[in-house]
């Protein structure tokens, strides 16, 4: 069932970049973290751009 | 308790409680794993060591059991890791479960042809063994047991150590003073040194098994299992049919109850069932630290292993930091007490083990951040990793149970020489520890001595006064050395590559090594 959403490894550090956005959130309350995601993945999803991928993801975000 | 026999090491009354000694070259305090490596490295060198140690016997418990492959490669040399190899567990590979089912696999050393796998798990108690009974046959190594330093006097010139022992104390005068005396060192204390860093409030429960029947090779972690479904366990196996289990407690469990035999056996019971029978080797519940002192180097003193550095256990950086320590240590202190060196040289000591500490804090600090998430968010992304783990690969490589010890980049160091070329497309660059290969019907490692050699790729065999080691352009360390016809390497003593070139150029290899030994 390979759609549009990539499911391998798509980082070259990818514990650096975890580490980013975990310790992003260190510190904000919870209303401050949805707040952050929020804004977090509507920039990311705009830097994405494919609308098919987005979808897929909301699904598999909801599914999991 | 334990089905290992704890030999006792005799005392033996030293001669300066009679009258004053010789002046030493190097005293060592410590016999852990820091400090017997590092006599050895120096010994075999050459250079006379005394080997202070307040105990008589070896590590009590297990503690530090994966020995990586680096470290063997470093015992090899002393002719002690096939007996560790032997004795011990080989392992390369890891599962992860996410509750009963496995999320995760990764195998450390994927492509064969080294000589030493991944890591062997044995039990410190018996590396420990291994490493005093090489020092005893070691002419330059005097190992001193029942020997405590209460003093500790540093000057410009040389280190006078007070030393007590059952029949009283006497001094010792010393060049270079080396600290291997562990996390509380005396050495640190005594010279009223600080030990800045973070600690950490998790609690963990090790409790070390002996338990008949088909035990797994292969490290296991689980997060929130069924029969321990709060929180993670990790199961290992080392030597002599003994498993390793580490349950992760909490902050507010009760450590003097959970230390209890049958608080002990009410959780290995959920875990290993109904019939299962065991009997205790060792326990401790312990928290941790991440601690590392600002240098390493204090004059004629110098710190290495715990004494220096601490790392959380998740990741085996703990005994394999301290190898790598005395393996950078020992070279350079040989060349700067045959007045090869400037003492300057240690500098580099103290900043590419510094780096490495650093290093492996960062790693450690990471995989107990993912193990024992500190806040809300974090929890939740670890669980959303987790979640996803099943579905996706790329959260499987995100799951981080304990990145595992590998020898520590050093870039940048001013012992090293740039590349100049710049063709590379692979193998390891300066500041990068070697890679083993087979050459002939052996190992690449097995070609090199105790002293900078260069790896000549059909290329001259002999080099600027450096041992060559000859290799063909063709073959597994041809590949992992990137090489083409006159390919050259210069490897460090510790089996760092200090330079490379595309061709032979004798006074390159002159300056690179100028360069490398600090002159």
């Amino acid at each position: 069932m390979e759609g549009a959403l990539r499911r391998t490894l798509n980082l070259s550090q990818p514990d650096d970049v975890y580490n980013a956005i975990v310790d992003a959130h260190k510190g904000l309350s919870e209303e401050e973290c949805r707040t952050f995601d929020a804004r977090l993945i509507l920039l990311l999803v705009n830097h994405i751009g494919d609308e098919e991928v987005i979808r897929e993801a909301l699904k598999a975000a909801k599914a999991s | 308790m334990s089905s290992y026999s704890y030999k006792r090491y005799p005392y033996v009354r030293p001669k300066e409680l009679e009258a004053p000694g010789e002046r030493r070259p190097v005293v060592i305090v410590g016999a852990g794993i820091a400090g017997p490596t590092l006599a050895l490295s120096l010994g075999t060198r050459g250079v006379p060591v005394v080997l202070l140690d307040d105990d008589d016997t070896v590590s009590l418990g297990s503690r530090s059991i994966c020995q990586a492959k680096h470290s063997l490669e470093v015992w090899d040399r002393f002719g002690i890791a096939k007996r560790m190899v032997e004795k011990g567990i080989t392992w390369d590979r890891g599962e992860v479960y996410l509750r009963d089912k496995p999320v995760f696999r990764f195998n450390l050393q994927p492509e064969p042809g080294h000589k030493f796998p991944a890591f062997v798990n044995l039990q410190q108690y018996y590396v420990e063994e291994y490493l005093y009974e090489r020092c005893a046959t070691e002419p330059a190594i005097e190992m001193r047991h029942r020997n405590k330093v209460v003093a500790v006097s540093s000057r410009d010139d040389g280190v006078t150590v007070t030393v007590e022992t059952p029949d009283g104390r006497y001094d010792l005068e010393t060049d270079w003073l080396v600290a291997c005396d562990g996390v509380r060192s005396s050495v640190r204390h005594l010279l009223g040194l600080s030990y800045p860093g973070e600690v950490f409030n998790d609690q963990f429960l090790i409790a070390d098994v002996r338990l008949k029947g088909d035990l797994p090779r292969e490290r296991r972690f689980w997060f929130y299992p069924p029969f321990h479904p709060s929180n993670s366990v990790l199961l290992h196996r080392q030597a002599d049919d003994i498993l390793r289990v580490d349950f992760q407690l909490g902050r507010d469990a009760d450590a003097e109850e959970e230390k209890k035999p049958e608080s002990i056996d009410r959780r290995l019971r959920q875990m290993f069932g109904p019939d299962a029978r065991w009997e205790h080797e060792w326990s401790s519940v312990y928290t941790f630290t991440c601690r590392m002192m600002e240098r390493f180097v204090h004059g004629r003193v110098i710190f290495a292993g715990d004494a220096a550095h601490v790392v959380s256990p998740f990741g085996a950086r703990g005994g394999n930091a301290a190898v790598a320590d005395a393996d950078n240590l020992a070279w350079k202190l040989a060349r700067v007490i045959a007045g090869k060196s400037p003492a300057s040289l240690l500098d580099s000591y103290c900043s590419e083990r510094r780096a490495a500490s650093r290093e492996n804090i960062r790693q450690s600090t990471r995989s107990t951040d993912f193990i024992t998430p500190k806040f809300e968010a974090a929890r939740r992304f670890r669980d959303a990793t987790l979640a996803l783990a099943k579905d996706f690969p790329f959260a499987r490589a995100l799951i981080n149970s304990g990145r595992l010890s590998v020898p520590t980049a050093h870039t940048g160091s001013p012992l090293d020489t740039p590349d100049v070329d710049d063709d590379w497309t692979g193998g390891p660059p300066p500041g990068r520890a070697m890679i083993d290969a087979p050459r002939g019907d052996g190992w690449l490692i097995d070609g090199l001595g105790q002293d900078f050699t260069v790896l000549s790729f059909d290329g001259p065999a002999d080099a600027a006064d450096v041992p060559v080691v000859a290799l063909e352009c063709s073959g597994l360390a041809a590949r992992r050395y990137d090489a083409q016809p006159g390919t050259t390497y210069l490897i460090r003593p510790d089996r760092y590559v200090a330079a490379r070139w595309r061709h032979y150029d004798r006074v390159a290899v002159r300056a690179a090594l100028a360069r490398a030994t600090g002159q």
